[in-house]
């Protein structure tokens, strides 16, 4: 199948529908609370929680027997909130620091998880196979039933978001104002950190424990290139990450033995990279421009300064001088004097230049510019 | 003094971040309308004093009051001045939208900032001259001009008490001087305000009321009467006139 037969079949196909439609949702969700992870540098967070939501999975299974997946989210839900408060408790309660206390609790709860899976992969029972999707995620395993709790949990996360917007957006710039102007900085901080726990439990069917961080911080990462706006931030980040979800289904559900989480990050990566170079306020390619168009203005008022200097004693301003009394300490070039001319600031005959009328004015002005500055 | 109404005090502080105080057994009693500096080296606890005050940080023991009563119920007074550094200014938002954080605490929860509360902050920007960097990125602003969006967002709070933490830290002659303007106009309507302060030479010209703060402190008072060599010494623990004169 290639990608534009996978879309024609979107139309026809109720499966491929569903699983599109999840995977759209999901990348909307989690880019819009990624984008807080982000902002509040809480970027390996996501990482933590989504690992710790793996012994869940696994226990939940040991308990029930059934593979629904519902009953296994929530087990990692149940994980991955245990995972997180514990993490917040080492670093109140501890001298431990951030980075050591994720760490932690990552590797340990990931661990624990690998183990019980092992241990469910030798128990005789025909049901256990398929639970180490969830390690890198399976987007075709998506029901009508998943799809629709995607959704319904979206809906409730906007609905909040919208809500608590403006709560949301002072404790991220800037928390201890906001305990003084009297909010419960504890409850919007835990309504947060609730909503981010629960849009990576979501994902880890999709996408899989290992990588489900990345879908969560790089649709963020690269809507924050863009705008200087938290609301435009959010907005873009969920349509990047909505992107990334439908075109990395639709990547590994062409090819053979794709697992959905590794090609869904990659598209993400993508956006990210695309974001990185080429945004024209941060991106580092209209950087480099911006830098050395300025450094080359620099050059040529400089060279025009000097000239300036030299001319200033003359009573005929555009008396001729040599070109090699220039001095390219001040930047003069070949080249900056040939757009010097084509400016219209200098005539050039020979070895001589002489400056125009128009040049001698544009010096003039720049210098009398100078003195106000200082 | 008697007559003066006592716009804070505080009783009995304690703070401690581990197992050494950080604030040990703080009374200060501050009337209403004066310009105040805490004063002190580096680790007195002077911020630590102020954010105790304002419940961001708890303390172990003490209490404090606003106007008589406890500082819970009386939020809408006080506005704050955080230091600059405690905030990232790379943040996604513009000066205007900063300024504007400061009338979120009287609209409450949920409730979003409209005509009215825009107007009041446009206000806070052009007392504060940055009315033409209202849109402006804040990452974009310099040092001083970070400082003074901070300044506004706590003059659109409309308080009777101003704290403020280091506000002439990382800023330029220009805006330091706009900066005290401003808190003598503000003790001119009348309001307390309680600044910590590092350069010990402009105290007697800025402020009229200071505070010397060393874990304990050390005295409090007017600045004509009780900012002396004396109290210099036992707040820094050294001969300060010695060391100034070197």
């Amino acid at each position: 199948m290639t990608i534009t037969e996978y879309f024609n079949l979107l139309f026809t196909d109720y499966t491929l529908r569903t699983i599109t439609l999840g995977t759209a949702v999901l990348g909307a969700i989690c880019g819009m609370l990624g984008s807080f992870a982000v902002l509040r540098k809480q970027s390996l967070l996501g990482d933590a929680v989504s690992h710790a939501a793996l012994p869940g999975i696994a226990i939940a299974f040991l308990i029930t027997g059934t593979k629904d997946s519902n009953v296994l989210l929530l087990g990692a839900l149940v994980s991955g909130l245990i995972g997180t408060f514990w993490i917040r408790g080492m670093i109140t309660k501890t001298h431990l620091k951030t980075d050591t206390a994720l760490g932690l609790i990552l590797s340990l709860f990931f661990g624990f998880g690998m183990l019980l899976l092992t241990f469910i992969q030798k128990m005789p029972n025909a049901n256990q196979a398929g639970l180490d999707k969830y390690l890198f995620g399976q987007a075709a395993t998506l029901v009508e039933s998943d799809v629709k709790i995607m959704i319904i949990v979206t809906g409730v996360c906007l609905f909040i978001l919208l809500l608590f917007w403006k709560e949301f957006k002072i404790l991220l710039f800037d928390p201890d104002y906001t305990k003084t102007l009297g909010f419960n900085t504890r409850f919007i901080d835990v309504l947060i950190t609730f909503f981010i726990v629960l849009a990576i439990v979501l994902g880890l069917q999709t996408v899989g424990v290992v990588l489900m961080s990345a879908l969560l911080l790089a649709p963020a990462a690269a809507a924050r290139q863009w705008t200087n706006s938290l609301g435009f931030m959010v907005f873009l980040a969920a349509i990047f990450g909505a992107f990334s979800g439908v075109l990395g289904t639709a990547i590994s559900a062409t090819q053979n033995n794709l697992s959905t989480g590794p090609v869904i990050v990659l598209v993400a990566a993508v956006f990210v990279i695309f974001s990185f170079i080429f945004s024209p306020g941060r991106g580092l390619l209209f950087r480099e421009i911006r830098f050395r168009k300025n450094r080359k203005d620099l050059q040529l008022k400089k060279t025009l300064q000097f000239m300036y200097g030299i001319v200033e004693s003359h009573e005929n301003i555009s008396h001729p001088h040599a070109i090699r009394i220039l001095n390219n300490f001040h930047g003069y070039t070949k080249g900056s004097l040939r757009t010097l001319e084509e400016k219209e600031w200098i005539t050039i005959s020979g070895q001589q230049w002489a400056l125009t009328q128009k040049g001698f004015d544009e010096a003039k002005d720049m210098y009398n510019q100078q003195l106000k500055n200082d | 003094m008697d007559e003066t109404k006592l716009a804070i005090s505080v009783d009995d502080l304690t703070v401690a971040y581990d197992y050494k105080p950080v604030l040990w057994d703080i009374d200060l009693a501050v009337p209403e309308g004066v310009l105040m500096a805490i004063v002190g080296p580096n680790g007195a606890g002077k911020s630590t004093l102020i954010k105790a005050i304002l419940g961001i940080i708890k303390p172990i023991a003490g209490s404090v009051a606003i106007y008589g009563k406890p500082y819970e119920k009386q939020r809408k007074l006080v506005a704050y001045v955080p230091q600059k550094g405690s905030v990232d200014w790379d943040f996604p938002t513009t000066a205007i939208d900063v300024v504007m954080m400061g009338t979120y605490g009287s609209l409450g929860w949920i409730k979003r900032p409209g005509q009215k509360e825009k107007k009041a902050s446009l206000e806070a920007l052009e007392k504060v001259g940055m009315l033409s960097f209202k849109n402006r990125q804040i990452s974009q602003l310099s040092g001083g001009q970070q400082q003074r969006v901070f300044l506004a967002r706590a003059l659109v709070q409309n308080a009777s008490i101003y704290f403020m933490d280091e506000p002439f830290q990382g800023v330029d002659a220009t805006t330091e001087i706009a900066i005290i303007n401003i808190l003598k106009e503000l003790r001119k309507a009348g309001k307390t305000v309680v600044v910590v302060h590092h350069d010990l030479q402009t105290v007697p010209e800025y402020f009229d009321w200071v505070t010397f703060l060393n874990v304990k402190k050390i005295a409090t008072g007017p600045v004509k009467e009780i900012f002396n060599d004396d109290n210099l010494t036992k707040t820094y623990g050294i001969n300060y006139k010695v060391a100034v004169n070197k």
